[in-house]
């Protein structure tokens, strides 16, 4: 059965390589605080009339539904692509509501936002399930070997998934893409702010390349 | 602490390994896994963290390993063998606390009675 569905996988593989699918739904996972709505908004901004996806904060777990936007067509590397852009709550493997009160908010909306959050985590897992392809948004200024980021890739590979690694918060004095690159040698990373839009062309560039 | 070997480990099924560690994490202990988890346990342990938790009594837990090594070999893959989970520490998120981790090694602070 191993032969079968390898061969099966390897074939599928192939036809997608000679026909060149066109159109992918790619989730933009990481850790709480990393950027991916700052991205999201950043990729409908210059592709989809300056809509946005929603509302980025510095208070951890902001995004606790999956947001989804479809039809979001980037042109690079003289072809298109058309992407359903589904952006994810950070995933976590804890959620103390503590946390949240440390940024102003009461004990009330700080116990609603952290069951809200755990119920995001599961949603973020759930959409793992339906996805062409992630874009795994990590903050330069922090500690790459995160649980979260080692899962998020290892399910990608254990699905034979393309991933791409965005090393964001370039802008930032500390910012270390390097440290990100020595941790997964294996994937393709591309360094932004999606903040200020720095670098934001050679991503659209390894999107169409990666799941184009 | 407690150290659960590869052999034991390999006898369980993922539902059966999952409940063992929430079990032994929500009773206050660290669990070390000789082989780890694969990585669709490993998000299925986070799913089933998150539903579990609970204010003032659990927040979750800290889970670390090492990054995948690289792709099995070509014939790995003719056959269907993956790849085995790697050594996983696994504790409450607020007695155990990653101090420094790369590629080959994991530091962590263990606190009692937080």
């Amino acid at each position: 059965m191993g032969f079968i569905n390898s061969l099966k996988e390897s074939l599928g593989s192939w036809i997608d390589r000679i026909f060149k699918k066109k159109r992918a739904k790619i989730g933009l996972y990481g850790p709480p605080n990393a950027g991916k709505t700052t991205l999201a908004n950043r990729i409908l901004h210059d592709w989809s009339e300056g809509e946005s996806l929603g509302v980025a904060s510095p208070i951890p777990h902001e995004t606790r539904r999956a947001m989804r936007k479809e039809g979001v067509v980037i042109h690079a590397n003289g072809s298109s692509i058309e992407l359903d852009i589904v952006d994810t709550p950070g995933m976590a493997t804890k959620v103390d509501f503590k946390e949240f009160m440390a940024f102003g908010l009461t004990e009330a909306e700080s116990k609603k936002r952290a069951k809200e959050a755990t119920e995001g985590v599961i949603e973020a897992i759930k959409w793992l399930d339906d996805l062409d392809g992630v874009l795994l948004v990590m903050d330069s200024t922090e500690d790459p070997y995160t649980q979260v980021n080692v899962v998020v890739i290892g399910n990608m590979e254990a699905r034979k998934l393309p991933l791409l690694i965005v090393a964001n918060k370039m802008d930032l004095p500390n910012a270390s893409p390097a440290r990100i690159k020595a941790a997964f040698p294996q994937h393709a990373m591309v360094q932004i702010s999606a903040l200020e839009g720095s670098n934001i062309d050679n991503l659209y560039q390894a999107i169409a390349a990666h799941f184009g | 602490m407690d150290l659960i070997s590869g052999e034991k480990l390999e006898k369980m099924t993922s539902m059966e390994k999952i409940r063992l560690i929430l079990d032994k994490v929500k009773n206050g202990k660290i669990v070390v896994l000789e082989c780890g988890l694969t990585s669709d346990e490993e998000v299925r342990l986070i799913e089933m963290t998150m539903t579990e938790i609970r204010v003032d009594e659990f927040s979750g837990i800290e889970i670390e390993s090492y990054p995948s090594k690289k792709e099995g070999s070509f014939l790995d893959k003719i056959f269907g063998r993956t790849l085995k989970g790697r050594m996983t520490v696994i504790g409450p998120a607020n007695q155990l606390r990653t101090i420094e981790k790369d590629k080959y090694q994991i530091s962590t602070k263990v606190s009692v009675g937080d």
